[in-house]
C-alpha cells in the first residue's frame, strides 16, 4: 500500500477547475516528482494534501486512512510536513525560533537541542540566532526545510526547493534530498520546475497539466511521453534548460538571444 | 547577545526597575503617587493588549470594554447591587475582587474570541470597536445590576482598603492606615497595589510569551499558513490570546475602579480603547519593556497637554485672540470657544512626531540601543 494515495480529487475555485479528478500514489521511501507547467495545479495539490484547501470531491489517504476530516493543524502530527514555494518564514523570529515552531506539533518536551540537531543537518547551526528575515533567499529556504524536518515527518512535501539556486547548488540539493530521505527515513513529494533535478532524483514522476494528470511513471518514460512534451511545448519550452547538452555547450541559442536583447537596450 | 545573556540582562533591568518603582514615592508628592498608580494600571492593560495585538497580530479597538467588565465586576462585588435591585450582596474586600474581575473579563474575551476568528484586519478592528461602542449602553440597560447611568459609588465603603484611614496630628499631612504592619497614605497604598500587580503581570506576560505559547502567538502573526502547517491551531491560539488579553484588561479595570472609588459608564469611554491602542504603538508592538513608556504616555500626556499654553506651541498667525482658527479644522474643532481643543492638538502633534521619530515605538528604540551595545562589545572583543 502506498504511503500517500490521492484519489480522484477535484477542487474548483469559482468557475476554475484547479484540480480535475487527480489521482496518484506516493510509495513509502520514494522520492516522487510532481511536475507540470505553471498553473497546472501542483501547489494546489500540496495545499489539498496539507488540508489548507478542502477538495470538492475525492479522497486523500495517508497510510490507508483519510486525512480530509482532520483540521489543517493536525496534519503535521500525522506525519506530513512541507515547505512553501513563496517562502513562508516567521519573519520576526530567529532561525532557531522558526525551527522551534516547526516542532510545535510534537509537544512541550521538544527544546532547542532538537532544533540544533536539525540545524546541523541543513548547516545552519552558526546562524541559529540570526533573524530569519535578514538571511539570503537560499538560506531562508534551508530554514524552511529545517522547520519541516524538525516535525519528524514521514512524508515531506517540497514546493520548488531549487527556486533561485544556481547550477551547482541545484546539484547539491539533489544529493541533499536523497541524503535526508535516507537519514530521516522519509518519503518525499517534490514539486519542481527544474526538470534536470526532478528527473535525476525521482523514483517516480506524476505530471499535471491544467488540473489533470496527464502522465505518470518512471522519469525516463515520462520525459518521452508525447502528452508531456506537448504540455510543456505548449506552455513553455524551457523544461530542459538546465540540462547540459552532450557536447558541453548548453543553451547556445538562449545566450545569443540574451546578448541581442542587451544590444538593443 | 545569546538568549542566555539576554535573559540575564532582562532580569537585571527588571530588578533595577522594580527598585525604582519601590522607592519612587519617596521622591514625588503624595498627590502624584496616585497619577503613577494609574501608570501601573495602564501598564497592565497595555501588556494584555500587546499580547493580543502586538504578539498575535489581532487588532482590538475594544479593550476599554474589557476594562469596563473588570471594573464593574470589582465595583459590584464590593458594593453589591442589592441597592439597585440586583442579587449580589456587598462585602468583598477590594483586592480579592481583582482575580474575579480578571476571570470574568477573560471569559468574555474567550467568548468574543470565538466569533472573532472569522474576522481579520480592519474587520476585526470594527467588530472590537463595536463592543467598545455598545458597552456604555449595555451598562445602562442592565440598570438593576450596574446602577445604570448613576454608576456605583465606592468611596468610603469599608470594603475599600484605606477607607478607615485616620488623620494624623499634623493637619497638613495626609491620613494614614496600616496594612500588614506597614503604614500607608491612601495614595501610596494605591500606588503600591497597582505596581505590585503590574510587575507581577509583567513577569507573567514574559513567562507566557517566552516559550512555546509565545512562539505560537508570533507564528500566527507572522504567517498563518506556515503556523497551521507547523501544527499551530489558529482557533486555539487566537482565542487564547483574546482570553489572556481580556483578563489583563479586566484586572486593570478592577484596579481602575478601586483607584477612582467610583464607576459609571463614562469611566470607560470609547476613547479609552483608542488610547490603549495608542499606548502599545508608542510602547512598541511585540515588546514588553517599552510598554512602561507607553503607559506613562497614556497616563500623563493628556495631563501634560492640558497644562500647555497653546500660544507657545502654534505660531501667532494661527491664533487670533484666544480663539484658534485653523481653516476647516478650526471651525470643526474650536468654534467660538477659547481653545478647548488645545490639549487634543498638542496630544495629536506629539503623537505624530513620535511616530516619525520612533516608527517602532519605544521598544524599537530599546532594541536598537541594545543591538548597538552588543555589536560594539563583540567588535571590541575580536
Amino acid at each position: 500500500m502506498a504511503l500517500l494515495e490521492v484519489r480522484d480529487v477535484t477542487l474548483r475555485f469559482g468557475g476554475i477547475v484547479a484540480l480535475d479528478g487527480v489521482s496518484f500514489d506516493v510509495e513509502e521511501g520514494q522520492i516522487s516528482g510532481l511536475i507540470g507547467p505553471n498553473g497546472a495545479g501542483k501547489t494546489t495539490a500540496f495545499n489539498v494534501i496539507t488540508r489548507l484547501y478542502k477538495p470538492d470531491s475525492g479522497e486523500v489517504l495517508l497510510d490507508g486512512s483519510s486525512i480530509l476530516k482532520a483540521p489543517a493543524h493536525k496534519i503535521v502530527g500525522k506525519g506530513v510536513a512541507r515547505t512553501f514555494q513563496n517562502i513562508q518564514l516567521f519573519r520576526t523570529m530567529s532561525v532557531l525560533e522558526n525551527v522551534l515552531v516547526g516542532a510545535h506539533g510534537r509537544g512541550r518536551r521538544i527544546g532547542p537541542d532538537d532544533a540544533y540537531e536539525v540545524l546541523d543537518v541543513v548547516g545552519l547551526r552558526e546562524r541559529a540566532l540570526f533573524p530569519a528575515a535578514a538571511l539570503p533567499y537560499g538560506i531562508q529556504k534551508r530554514v524552511e526545510l529545517a522547520r519541516a524536518l524538525v516535525a519528524k515527518p514521514r512524508l515531506l512535501l517540497l514546493d520548488e526547493p531549487a527556486g533561485g539556486l544556481n547550477h551547482e547548488e541545484v546539484y547539491e540539493l539533489g544529493e541533499f534530498i536523497r541524503k535526508i530521505r535516507d537519514d530521516f527515513e522519509l518519503t518525499v513529494l517534490l514539486v519542481e520546475h527544474h526538470m534536470n533535478l526532478v528527473m535525476r532524483i525521482s523514483d517516480d514522476v506524476n505530471v499535471l497539466s491544467f488540473g489533470r494528470k496527464i502522465a505518470s511513471g518512471p522519469p525516463a518514460r515520462v520525459r518521452a511521453d508525447p502528452a508531456v512534451i506537448e504540455a510543456y511545448l505548449g506552455a513553455d519550452d524551457e523544461h530542459d534548460d538546465d540540462e547540459p547538452s552532450p557536447n558541453g555547450t548548453p543553451q547556445v541559442s538562449d545566450t545569443v538571444s540574451d546578448t541581442e536583447r542587451e544590444d538593443e537596450a | 547577545m545569546t538568549p542566555r545573556e539576554q535573559r540575564i540582562f532582562g532580569f537585571a533591568v527588571f530588578a533595577a526597575f522594580a527598585v525604582i518603582v519601590l522607592v519612587l514615592p519617596q521622591f514625588i508628592s503624595d498627590f502624584r503617587a496616585r497619577d503613577y498608580a494609574y501608570v501601573g494600571i495602564y501598564l497592565i492593560a497595555l501588556l494584555g493588549l500587546n499580547i493580543l495585538t502586538g504578539y498575535t497580530g489581532q487588532i482590538s479597538l475594544g479593550h476599554g470594554a474589557f476594562m469596563a467588565i473588570g471594573g464593574y465586576t470589582t465595583a459590584i462585588l464590593m458594593a453589591g447591587n442589592e441597592q439597585f435591585g440586583g442579587p449580589i450582596p456587598s462585602g468583598m474586600q477590594d483586592i480579592w475582587t481583582l482575580p474575579i474581575a480578571g476571570l470574568v473579563a477573560g471569559l468574555f474575551g474567550l467568548a468574543f474570541g470565538l466569533p472573532a476568528l472569522r474576522l481579520s484586519g480592519l474587520y476585526l478592528a470594527l467588530a472590537t470597536f463595536a463592543i467598545a461602542v455598545a458597552m456604555p449602553s449595555t451598562v445602562k440597560r442592565f440598570e438593576e445590576h450596574t446602577g445604570g447611568g448613576q454608576g456605583i459609588q465606592l468611596f468610603g465603603l469599608p470594603e475599600l482598603t484605606g477607607s478607615n484611614a485616620v488623620a494624623p496630628a499634623d493637619p497638613n499631612a495626609p491620613a494614614t492606615f496600616e496594612v500588614l504592619g506597614l503604614t500607608f497614605t491612601q495614595n501610596d497604598w494605591m500606588y503600591y497595589l497597582a505596581w505590585s500587580i503590574a510587575l507581577a503581570a509583567f513577569a507573567g506576560a514574559w513567562l507566557i510569551l517566552r516559550g512555546r505559547t509565545g512562539r505560537a502567538f508570533r507564528a500566527v502573526r507572522d504567517s498563518e499558513t506556515a503556523a497551521v502547517s507547523s501544527g499551530v491551531s489558529l482557533a486555539r491560539y487566537k482565542t487564547l490570546a483574546f482570553g489572556i488579553s481580556a483578563a489583563y484588561a479586566g484586572v486593570a479595570g478592577g484596579l481602575f475602579a478601586i483607584a477612582s472609588a467610583f464607576v459609571n459608564p463614562d469611566t470607560f469611554p470609547i476613547a479609552l480603547s483608542i488610547f490603549l491602542l495608542v499606548g502599545i504603538v508608542v510602547g512598541g508592538l511585540g515588546g514588553l519593556s517599552g510598554l512602561v513608556v507607553g503607559a506613562i504616555f497614556v497616563a500623563f500626556l493628556p495631563l501634560w497637554a492640558q497644562g500647555q499654553d497653546l500660544g507657545s506651541v502654534l505660531p501667532d498667525s494661527v491664533i487670533q485672540g484666544d480663539t484658534v482658527s485653523i481653516p476647516i479644522l478650526g471651525d470643526f474643532l474650536f468654534k467660538g470657544t477659547s481653545a478647548p481643543g488645545g490639549p487634543a492638538i498638542v496630544y495629536g502633534i506629539v503623537l505624530i512626531l513620535l511616530m516619525f521619530v520612533l516608527p517602532n515605538g519605544v521598544g524599537g528604540l530599546f532594541r536598537r540601543v541594545g543591538q548597538a551595545i552588543t555589536n560594539r562589545r563583540y567588535s571590541r572583543s575580536k
